[in-house]
């Protein structure tokens, strides 16, 4: 499953999510459900603007890292879940179920850190069976020479 | 006709009772505010009219006009 695939999932399990969008932690998009790239460009520099925005509101030193935000305005919520790789920001109809929305957030980044994870597996796997290959060529190269 | 008054006294005290909870729940629920929350499971709210959260709303409210397009 790649990041377009998450999110079209994640509209499709969560009822109440308008629109979403999955991005670096710089705001640089990676899948969207929108149709317009300028529009998901833009959300998603907002929604990393506004982590880290709020990531300022707790100073004390060995504070807790931020995970979640919900920014509520009166015709609509913005909610914005991040892992340490992607944030992903989705936008709701006012007075939402917060808990269900962030638990589907957080579904989607897990979904994707699992596929992310298999497929630098696979690719371990594949570099590892390259090098066995061509040592033991090497070997059979060296023992035909001598 | 005691007993009436007191049923009327009743049901009105319950009535404005009712009223008091209908508005001060409706007021909560629609006031714009920002939630942050950590990994410990703690979270901070936010409401329009604080600093921090006068700073995060037009934040969140670009964010849903930009998704909205």
């Amino acid at each position: 499953m790649d990041a377009g695939q998450a999110l079209a999932d994640l509209t499709e399990i969560s009822a109440q999510i308008e629109a979403a969008v999955l991005a670096d932690h710089d705001g640089s998009v990676v899948a969207s459900t929108l149709a317009d790239d300028v529009a998901a460009k833009s959300f998603a520099e907002a929604a990393a603007e506004l982590l880290a925005g709020a990531d300022g509101v707790r100073t004390e030193p060995g504070s807790e890292p931020l995970v979640q935000v919900e920014g509520a305005a009166l015709d609509g919520s913005v909610f914005v879940a991040k892992d340490d790789r992607h944030l992903v920001a989705a936008v709701t109809k006012p007075r939402p179920t917060v808990g269900l929305v962030f638990y589907d957030l957080k579904t989607c980044l897990r979904m994707l850190e699992r596929e992310e994870e298999a497929k630098a597996g696979k690719a371990a796997t594949k570099t590892a069976t390259r090098r066995r290959t061509t040592k033991k060529k090497t070997e059979e190269a060296e023992s035909e020479g001598s | 006709m005691k007993a009436r008054s007191a049923v009327g006294l009743l049901a009105a005290g319950a009535a404005l009772a009712g009223a008091i909870v209908f508005v001060r729940t409706k007021s909560a629920v629609e006031r714009e505010h920002v939630d942050v929350y950590f990994a410990d499971g703690s979270m901070l709210s936010l409401e329009a009219g604080s600093a921090d959260g006068d700073r995060l709303l037009p934040l969140a409210r670009r964010a849903l006009a930009a998704a909205r397009g």
